[in-house]
């Protein structure tokens, strides 16, 4: 009795951390596929907190667009959400648990006895799951690339593709892609002063002339895929989860009429025989 | 057959199934979250006017099929493509006899394609000669994500996979359809890495390899792959219906087709039951690629035909009418073709 009051007490008076703490903190786990923040993508389902003489419980459950989402990256998901919520300072104990994905019990076990990846998945894991994060980041690098230069070719339809290999970064116009350019750069530890070549590879080498437009071509395949994956993941999520989509936010890359997002108009090419 | 402002198109619906998921043949949880996870690509895919009640979507039967196919959907030929899953469901997800009966009775209308394990081993190598003497089908889908026992896939790249196509040569097999899938062992790579399929086309050069949803989600991937091998060749099951609600994202993945593989290599598929075929027919011939899309030319009324079933009757020797055929692109085998159809390299 008198613990239970204690209890209750805490909760109302002691608990330090609140819900927008967690979902702040939350917001730095991104999805290593889609290279996004899980609290844009409506990823959290719930968020509670209770307390304990120790400090805050925190218990939160994450959900995913279908049951065969990878594993790994639901895994690293969850195990990146356990791990900043434990960071907060005033919390006792954190509960993740993925909800209706097929790996659902192996996963939730493995967090719930912190046995890692390997542990987790025992035989099915060789080594880690960081390069598979570079890999992803990479390919956000590449599709922000690829973002600027094809808005540059598109608004000046003088400039040829073949001369998209010379353009630097300061010849870039300021807005919300060349910002998200320099994001990607710096995570990936490559130059971003306003003399550096734009179309480089994720090590930072140039591409010869020759080669500019297929450097361009494979990177516009990324973006596509990129901003394709984004919201088919976003719009599976809404189906699955009726009123998900409150919990997400507008993403304008890669958006369609359909999204309300942008009043973009359709219209379609003649054909020039 | 479609025919829509003087054009006739021969449709050939290259990815269908006909499938059992209903409660009493799911062998687990698993068996209806596969079945529910196509239900919502079924629903957020689709025009709500298309949208099946869950129970329909469960089973069809070959009546069904027939109907949605052959008199409502336009379609001259389909074929199928069985996927197992015998470890989420009691009789298997594709039900294998009854869509080979129904081939054996319309054989002008449907091609049976048939599914195997190479995980199977030796044994399975038998089981794939005895059916080949019973069903004699000239391709296969195989579906890598597959969970056998404690695996829960494979690659094409595997020895046993090989030895599985080495006797497909032999009993003259020569299509192979893939899906990629997630969870491939070992979990630290990408599963729906497409990078398998590159040895296996190279090491096999007279088998073509049809990579089902264009290798999506990983689209990039497959265009790099298919555009340095002749005998990759994209099939648009799930890419389709994106039309309806992502049109934009649908004509930058036929955009990238056309420039990395080429018209003569794209095939249409509704992936029935997941939609029906006549919506998406009827669509694709009125689509067209946006007018802001300067690196893209637009799609022309032969490369639709191409796309809707010529591709496809070539691969399989189906018999088209002399005068719906069209030749094949004077193209590249490999590399990128038509760069200079684009409005940006006009503009050069």
């Amino acid at each position: 009795m008198t613990a239970a009051l204690t209890e209750r007490t805490l909760r109302h008076r002691d608990v330090a951390v609140s819900a927008k703490d967690v979902r702040q903190a939350l917001g730095a786990v991104l999805d290593p596929e889609l290279d996004e923040p899980i609290t844009d993508l409506g990823f959290v389902r719930s968020l509670e907190i209770t307390g304990s003489l120790a400090g805050a419980v925190v218990t939160v459950h994450l959900r995913l667009p279908t049951s065969f989402c990878s594993p790994n990256f639901a895994y690293l998901m969850a195990s990146d959400s356990k791990d900043v919520i434990s960071a907060l300072p005033g919390v006792a104990r954190v509960v993740v648990e993925l909800d209706d994905h097929h790996d659902s019990a192996l996963i939730n076990a493995g967090l719930a006895a912190d046995a890692g990846y390997r542990g987790t998945f025992g035989q099915e894991a060789e080594h880690s799951l960081e390069e598979l994060r570079w890999t992803f980041r990479r390919k956000a690098y590449t599709a922000a690339m690829e973002r600027c230069l094809t808005e540059l070719l598109r608004a000046d339809p003088t400039l040829a593709e073949e001369s998209v290999g010379t353009v630097r970064l300061g010849d870039l116009p300021a807005g919300r892609t060349k910002d998200a350019l320099v994001r990607r750069r710096t995570a990936l530890g490559l130059p971003t002063q306003p003399s550096a070549v734009v179309l480089v590879d994720h090590n930072g080498v140039p591409y010869m002339p020759d080669n500019v437009p297929m450097a361009l071509r494979r990177a516009r395949s990324t973006r596509i895929s990129i901003d394709g994956n984004a919201h088919f993941c976003r719009g599976l999520l809404r189906t699955r989860y009726a009123g998900s989509g409150a919990d997400q936010s507008a993403r304008p890359d890669g958006a369609e009429p359909a999204d309300h997002q942008e009043l973009l108009p359709l219209r379609v090419k003649e054909i020039n025989p | 057959m479609y025919s829509k402002d003087g054009e006739n198109y021969f449709i050939v619906d290259a990815h269908i199934a006909l499938w059992d998921a209903r409660p009493e043949n799911q062998r687990n949880i698993q068996g209806k979250q596969f079945i529910d996870c196509f239900y919502d690509y079924h629903r957020n895919l689709g025009p709500e006017e298309e949208h099946w009640s869950y129970e329909e979507f469960l089973y069809q039967g070959g009546e069904r099929l027939m109907q949605d196919l052959f008199e409502d959907g336009y379609v001259d030929h389909a074929i199928f493509q069985p996927a197992y899953l015998g470890a989420f469901y009691q009789n298997g997800f594709a039900q294998v006899e009854e869509a080979y009966g129904l081939a054996a009775a319309n054989p002008g209308k449907l091609t049976y394609n048939h599914c195997y394990d190479p995980r199977q081993g030796e044994a399975g190598l038998d089981r794939l000669r005895a059916d080949h003497e019973k069903m004699k089908f000239k391709g296969v889908k195989l579906y890598t994500a597959e969970w056998r026992g404690e695996s829960r896939g494979y690659k094409l790249s595997d020895p046993w996979s090989y030895r599985y196509f080495e006797e497909c040569r032999k009993l003259g097999i020569k299509n192979i359809h893939i899906h990629k899938g997630p969870t491939v062992r070992p979990l630290d790579r990408d599963a729906f890495d497409v990078a398998d399929v590159d040895h296996a086309a190279s090491d096999f050069t007279d088998l073509n390899f049809v990579v089902e949803h264009v290798g999506l989600p990983r689209l990039e991937d497959f265009c790099w792959i298919a555009t340095q091998e002749p005998n990759v060749h994209g099939g648009l099951a799930v890419a389709m219906p994106f039309m309806h609600t992502r049109p934009r994202y649908f004509a930058q993945i036929i955009g990238e087709l056309i420039y990395w593989i080429g018209e003569d290599r794209i095939q249409f598929s509704s992936d029935y039951a997941i939609w029906s075929p006549r919506w998406l027919i009827e669509r694709f011939v009125d689509f067209q690629i946006p007018e802001d899309m300067t690196e893209y030319a637009p799609l022309t009324v032969n490369q639709k035909k191409k796309i809707l079933g010529l591709n496809a009757a070539k691969m399989y020797d189906i018999p088209v009418p002399a005068e719906l055929q069209l030749p094949n692109a004077d193209e590249t085998k490999t590399g990128p073709r038509q760069p200079e159809r684009a409005d940006l390299a006009a503009a050069v």
